[in-house]
C-alpha cells in the first residue's frame, strides 16, 4: 500500500463518474475527495494515469481542472459503541446529525464522524493483565442499549499478551486497553475499529443452518421457514406488499438486532421504521425493538453511487455484531434498486452490456453479497456462535420474474417468498403465494419444529400444504363445471383450504394481536383450523350433511381465533375445540337417527 | 464578463458538442445566441477535457455552427420563486404568459432541489378529503403522500384530477391551502379545461401553473416538473402551504427523457428508457412529503396515460415502485358509464392506515374498508363465475356477493365528478351495502362495529 497521498486533477465529468488523471499511486477502490467542496468518491477503474470514480454525492458544478485528492484507505465503516438506534446513509454517514448540522435537506460535502467521538460509555473489562489474546477476543463489554451489550473484541490482526486494561467511562478513540505483542511492539486497543465494506470479516468456521428464525409470521414459520443464517428473497410486483413483509420481519423476527437497509426506496418507509418501531415493543425483551436496530437508509433521490455501497455498509456492520456471537436479520429493501446503481455505473464505464444492459458480473456481485451470511463460529478462543441471516427484496419489472435480478437472485437464495399481485388485490396479505413460494431449509429445521413447538408439527404442515395444493386443481374443476359436481370429499377439502386461507395465512400486519403469532399459538390455531377438517371428513363419511357442517356456529368463532391474545390461546382454544366436537357429533347423530 | 464560445462542433437531435471550452462545470445552465439574437437555453450533461456535451431545451432550428455563441452561466437552472406566483401562469421554463408582470422573486431555487433527509421528514398521517369515495373510503389520499393516476387515452383522468382540486380538503387548514399544476406535453385542450375549471370555481387564485403544450419543444418537459416542484417547496417550505402538485403527463416527461438519452447513444433499458429512470423519476415524486420543523407540505397526484392500458409498462411500473400506491381507472367501468371509473381492487393507498380510523376519520373506517374490499373482490369472482356457467351455478351467498358487487359499483363508486362526499357519507354508503351479505361473512369487522354501525334488516328476512 501507498501511504503518499497522491492528488490528481478532474479531466471528464458525466453524472455520478469522474474521471480524473495524475492518480498513478492510488490504490483501486481507494476513496478519494473531489474537488474543492471534498466529495467522498472510490476509485473504481484504473487505466494508466487516469482512475476512473463513483462519486457518492451529486456533481453538479464539478469540471475539469478540479483536485481529487486520494486518503489511502478503501471505504470503509467504523465499527463500535453508537451504531444501534441510529441512522446512516449508504457510506455510513448519520443522518440525524446530519440534520442538526444542515438543517433537512442533505447539502454537498457534509463532513461528520459515523460514530459519535464525545460520547463516553462505560467499559467494564473481562480480562485482566498479563492473559494472552487473540484477534476476536472479547476484552470488555459496554452496555449500548438496555438489551444490546456491545462487547469490545480484539480488532484484526493482533495478538499478544494484555499489558494494561482500563475501567470506567471512555470515548470510542480513547484507548482502553494495551497489548504487547510476541515482537515486544504495545499496541493500543479503541473500543472503535474499521473495517472496509467490500470484505467480509473472516470468521473460524462455517456451520449450517440448523435453527429457525422465528418471525411470528403465519406463512413463513410455518409453511416457508428461514434458517437463522439462512438467505431468503421476496420479490414481488409493486403493491404487493414487499415492504410490508420487510417491516414485518424486521419488527418480529427473534434476532439480537436488526440490520435494516432501505436502498433506493421511499423516504417515508425510513421514516415510518424511525418513528414506529421507538414504539413497538419486542416480544422477547418488552424492550423498544429501536433498541436493537441499526438503520441503513439510501432513498431514491439520494445519489446513486452511494446506493451501490450501501448494502455492503450495511451488511459489515451486521457481521461485526455477529462476530460478538449475536443473531442478526438484515433486510435489504431493495436489492433491485442497488442492482440498478451497478447497471449506471456500468453504462458510464461503457463497459458491454449483458442481460437487459445490467453489467454481465451482476450474479456474481450478487453472490458475494448473500454469501455473506451464515451461522459461523466467530475468531477468538472462545467459540462464539453468531449467526447473520439476509433478507433481500427484489423487485422486478413489471412483476416479471424471469428479468435478471431476480433470476440471479433466485439461483442463490434459498428461501423464496413469492409475492402475488392477484392476492393483493384480494386484500390477502401477506401476499406471498403458498403455490410458488418454497424454502429449502424445511427438511432441516423439521426436526427442530417437532422437539420445540409439537411432535405433529411437520406432519400438520404436511398436510396443509396438500390441502392447499389440492384446492388448486379442484378449482380448476369447479371453473369447468361448478361446485355441486364435487364429492362431498373434495367439497370439505376446498372448504377447509379457504378456512387455512383466510383464518390461517392471512395476518393483518396493522392490527395489535395479529401483527405477532408465537408458535405455540401458530400451532394451536392451525390444529383447530386442521380439526374442522379431520372432523369434517370423518363426519361426511358418516353421512352428515354437508351443508350443515360449512354452517356450524362454531366456524365464525375459528375465523375469528386469530385475533385471541397470547395469554389467552389455550383456554379460548380448547373451549373452541370443544365445541366443535360438540357440533360436529351433533349433526353426525342426527343423521344416524 | 462571461466567456463566449463560438466552437460548436454538432449539433444532432437535442444535443450539441461545443469544444475548447475552459471552466465549464457539469449540470451548468447555458445560453446559445443565434445569429439573429434569438436566446435559447441548454444545460451540460457531460464535460470531458476541453469539450462538453450539452442538451438543447428547445428547439435546434436555425442553429448554424459557424454564427451561433455560446454562454455559461456559471450556475444550475433556476427558478425566482414568490408568494406572488399564485394566480399566475408560466412557460414549461418559468417565464410568465399570462401578461403579467414579471416574478419579483425573493430568491432563487434550483430546479433540480436537494434531496430530503429521512431523518427529517415527518410521516405523513393526516387525512385528506377529496370528496371522492373510492379514494377516502378506500384509497385515502394523505397529505405529504404521492399517489399517481393511472389512466388510458380515452379515460377522463382530467375530470378525476380537477375534481380532487377543486374538493380537496385539509381539516384546519383554512387558505393555507394551494395547488401547483404542471402541463407536459398536453393538449390545449386538455390544458385549458383544467385552466377554466380552476376558473369557473375560482381556485384559480390559490394556483400556479405551468404549462408546456404538445407543440411547445419535447426537451424543455425535462424541466417543466421540476420547476413546478421548486415553486411547491417554495411555498411548503417557506410560506408554510399545503400544496397539492398536479402533473399530467408523466409518459410524455419519459419520452423526453428517452429522446435525450437515445440521442446520447446510451444502452437502453426496457422499452428504449434509459437504465436510470427510475432514479430519474424518483429524484422528483421525492420532492413530495413533509418536514418535522416546517408546518406546509406537498402532496403529488402525477397523471400518466399507460400505452394500451398496460400496467407493465415502464413507466406506469416505475412510478408505482416510487410513489406511495396508485389509482387506476378503468375502461371496462367507463364503458359501463361508472363515474370516476376508479378500479378499486388493483389501486391502493400506502399511506392510509397511518390516516384512518379513531381520532382522524372514524373507528370503523378500517375495517370496513378491509371488508369492502374483500366482498367486492369475492363478487367479481362471482360474477365472473356466473358468465361461465349461469347463474344457477352459484351458491345463494355468492349471489348475494354478485349483487353486492353490482351495488358497490353504481352506488359507491359511481358518484359523477360533481358530487362532493364527506366521509361520514362515504362510510355510510359502505355500510348499506354491506348489510347486502349476511352478518356471519363480516369476519373482518369486529363486533362491536357490527352492533354499532350495520343497518338492521329484519323486514327483509321475514319476506
Amino acid at each position: 500500500m501507498s501511504n503518499k497521498l497522491s492528488e490528481g486533477t478532474i479531466v471528464k465529468v458525466s453524472g455520478p463518474l469522474v474521471i480524473a488523471e495524475g492518480m498513478r499511486d492510488a490504490d483501486m477502490f481507494d476513496v478519494v475527495r473531489v474537488s474543492k467542496h471534498g466529495l467522498i468518491g472510490e476509485i473504481i477503474e484504473m487505466y494508466g494515469d487516469k482512475a476512473s470514480i463513483q462519486v457518492y454525492e451529486e456533481t453538479a458544478g464539478l469540471g475539469p481542472g478540479e483536485p481529487v485528492v486520494s486518503t489511502g484507505a478503501p471505504l470503509s465503516v467504523e465499527l463500535g459503541p453508537g451504531l444501534i438506534e441510529q441512522m446512516f446513509d449508504g457510506i455510513q454517514r448519520p443522518l440525524e446529525a446530519m440534520r442538526e448540522q444542515v438543517g433537512s435537506n442533505i447539502t454537498r460535502g457534509i463532513n461528520v464522524n459515523p460514530l459519535n467521538r464525545e460520547k463516553k460509555w462505560e467499559f467494564k473489562p473481562v480480562v485482566k493483565k498479563g492473559v494472552r489474546v487473540t484477534t476476536g477476543d472479547i476484552i470488555g463489554t459496554v452496555q449500548e442499549t438496555s438489551v444490546i451489550e456491545h462487547k469490545i473484541m480484539i480488532p484484526n490482526g493482533i495478538e499478544g499478551t494484555i499489558e494494561a486494561i482500563y475501567e470506567g467511562e471512555y470515548t470510542i478513540v480513547d484507548t482502553v486497553a494495551k497489548v504487547k505483542k510476541d515482537n515486544g511492539q504495545v499496541v493500543d486497543v479503541q473500543m472503535m475499529q474499521k473495517w472496509p465494506v467490500r470484505k467480509g470479516r473472516p470468521y473460524k468456521e462455517k456451520l449450517p443452518p440448523d435453527y429457525p428464525l422465528i418471525t411470528g409470521q403465519r406463512v413463513i414459520d410455518t409453511l416457508f421457514p428461514i434458517a437463522k443464517g439462512g438467505v431468503g428473497a421476496v420479490p414481488g410486483p409493486f403493491g404487493s406488499g414487499k415492504t410490508v413483509v420487510q417491516h414485518q420481519l424486521a419488527k418480529w423476527a427473534d434476532a439480537d438486532i436488526v440490520v435494516y437497509i432501505g436502498c433506493g426506496e421511499r423516504g417515508n418507509e425510513m421514516t415510518d421504521v424511525l418513528i414506529e418501531f421507538p414504539e413497538l415493543k419486542d416480544p422477547k425483551t418488552g424492550e423498544s425493538l429501536m433498541k436493537r436496530t441499526v438503520l441503513i437508509a439510501n432513498t431514491s433521490d439520494m445519489p446513486v453511487a452511494a446506493r451501490e455501497a450501501s448494502i455492503y455498509t450495511g451488511i459489515t456492520i451486521a457481521e461485526y455484531f455477529r462476530d460478538m456471537g449475536y443473531s442478526i436479520a438484515l433486510m435489504a429493501d431493495s436489492t433491485s434498486r442497488w442492482a440498478e446503481a451497478l447497471r449506471e455505473m456500468s453504462g458510464r464505464l461503457e463497459e458491454m452490456p449483458g442481460e437487459e444492459g445490467y453489467p454481465a458480473y451482476l450474479g456474481s456481485r450478487l453472490a458475494q453479497f448473500y454469501e455473506r451470511a451464515g451461522r459461523v463460529v466467530s475468531l477468538g478462543t472462545e467459540g462464539r456462535e453468531g449467526s447473520l441471516t439476509a433478507i433481500g427484496a427484489v423487485s422486478p419489472p413489471g412483476g416479471d420474474l424471469s428479468e435478471p435480478v431476480t433470476q440471479a437472485t433466485l439461483r442463490i437464495v434459498k428461501v423464496f417468498f413469492a409475492l402475488d399481485s392477484a392476492l393483493a388485490y384480494r386484500r390477502h396479505f401477506p401476499a406471498i403465494n403458498w403455490l410458488q413460494s418454497y424454502s429449502l431449509y424445511v427438511d432441516r429445521l423439521g426436526k427442530w419444529f417437532n422437539e420445540n413447538v409439537a411432535r405433529d408439527f411437520m406432519e400438520l404442515r404436511t398436510d396443509v400444504m396438500r390441502i392447499l395444493q389440492e384446492e388448486a386443481e379442484l378449482e380448476e374443476i369447479v371453473r369447468l363445471v361448478g361446485v355441486d359436481a364435487l364429492s362431498p370429499t373434495d367439497r370439505i377439502t376446498l372448504e377447509a383450504a379457504k378456512s387455512i386461507r383466510e383464518d390461517y395465512l392471512h395476518q393483518n400486519a396493522f392490527h395489535d394481536v395479529d401483527t405477532y403469532t408465537s408458535l405455540h399459538k401458530q400451532y394451536r390455531l392451525l390444529k383447530l383450523i386442521m380439526a374442522f377438517y379431520y372432523k369434517g371428513q370423518k363426519a361426511q363419511q358418516a353421512g352428515a350433511d354437508i351443508n350443515s357442517l360449512f354452517d356450524m356456529d362454531v366456524r365464525e368463532k375459528i375465523g375469528r381465533a386469530k385475533y385471541v391474545s397470547e395469554e389467552k390461546v389455550n383456554d379460548d382454544f380448547d373451549a373452541i375445540e370443544k365445541e366443535l366436537t360438540a357440533q360436529v357429533e351433533a349433526l353426525v347423530s342426527k343423521e344416524v337417527e | 464578463m462571461l466567456k463566449e464560445y463560438k466552437t460548436i462542433s454538432e449539433v444532432a437531435g437535442p444535443l450539441m458538442l461545443v469544444k475548447q471550452v475552459d471552466g465549464v462545470k457539469y449540470g451548468e445552465l447555458g445560453e446559445i445566441e443565434l445569429a439573429s439574437g434569438e436566446v435559447r437555453r441548454c444545460r451540460v450533461l457531460e464535460i470531458n477535457e476541453d469539450k462538453a456535451l450539452v442538451q438543447l431545451f428547445e428547439s435546434a432550428a436555425g442553429i448554424n455552427l459557424a454564427d451561433s455563441k455560446v454562454r455559461f452561466l456559471g450556475r444550475g437552472i433556476e427558478l425566482p420563486v414568490s408568494g406572488d406566483m399564485l394566480g399566475r401562469v408560466f412557460d414549461g421554463l418559468g417565464n410568465p404568459i399570462d401578461d403579467g408582470p414579471a416574478i419579483i422573486s425573493e430568491q432563487k431555487l434550483d430546479i433540480n432541489g436537494i434531496p430530503m433527509n429521512p431523518a427529517a421528514r415527518n410521516y405523513p398521517s393526516e387525512f385528506i378529503q377529496t370528496g371522492v369515495s373510492a379514494i377516502d373510503g378506500l384509497n385515502t389520499l394523505i397529505r405529504g403522500q404521492k399517489l399517481p393516476i393511472f389512466s388510458g387515452s380515452g379515460l377522463p383522468h382530467a375530470q378525476l384530477a380537477a375534481q380532487i382540486a377543486r374538493q380537496a380538503k385539509v381539516l384546519g387548514a383554512g387558505n393555507k391551502f394551494a395547488v401547483v399544476f404542471a402541463a407536459v406535453g398536453i393538449t390545449f385542450e386538455e390544458s385549458d379545461y383544467f385552466i377554466s375549471d380552476f376558473k369557473r370555481t375560482g381556485a384559480i387564485d390559490r394556483t400556479v401553473l405551468f404549462i408546456n403544450l404538445a407543440n411547445d419543444p419535447a426537451i424543455e418537459r425535462i424541466a417543466t416538473p421540476r420547476m413546478a416542484l421548486t415553486a411547491a417547496e417554495y411555498l411548503a417550505f417557506e410560506e408554510d402551504m399545503h400544496v397539492l402538485v398536479i402533473i399530467t403527463d408523466i409518459t410524455n416527461y419519459a419520452e423526453a427523457l428517452r429522446e435525450v438519452s437515445a440521442a446520447r447513444k446510451e444502452v437502453p433499458g426496457r422499452r428504449g428508457y434509459p437504465g436510470y429512470t427510475y432514479t430519474d423519476l424518483a429524484t422528483m415524486y421525492e420532492r413530495a412529503g413533509r418536514k418535522r420543523d416546517k408546518e406546509g407540505s406537498i402532496t403529488l397526484l402525477p397523471i400518466l396515460t399507460m400505452p394500451e392500458d398496460d400496467k407493465t409498462h415502464p413507466i406506469p411500473d416505475l412510478t408505482g415502485y416510487i410513489t406511495e400506491g396508485q389509482i387506476i381507472l378503468s375502461r371496462e367501468l367507463y364503458r359501463k358509464n361508472v363515474m370516476p371509473p376508479i378500479d378499486v381492487l388493483p389501486s391502493l393507498s400506502r399511506l392510509k392506515d397511518k390516516g384512518i380510523g379513531a381520532g382522524k376519520t372514524r373507528e370503523d373506517h378500517p375495517d370496513t374498508m378491509n371488508q369492502l374490499f374483500a366482498a367486492y373482490a369475492r363478487g367479481k369472482e362471482a360474477k365472473e363465475l356466473a358468465v361461465i356457467l349461469g347463474d344457477a351455478a352459484l351458491s345463494d351467498v355468492d349471489k348475494l356477493y354478485a349483487k353486492f358487487a353490482d351495488a358497490f359499483e353504481n352506488e359507491y363508486v359511481s358518484q359523477g365528478f360533481e358530487e362532493d362526499r364527506s366521509i361520514g357519507k362515504t362510510l355510510e354508503i359502505g355500510w348499506e351495502l354491506l348489510a347486502i351479505l349476511p352478518r356471519g361473512e363480516l369476519k373482518r369487522i369486529k363486533d362491536e362495529y357490527l352492533d354499532k354501525y350495520l343497518p338492521k334488516k329484519e323486514n327483509e328476512e321475514k319476506s
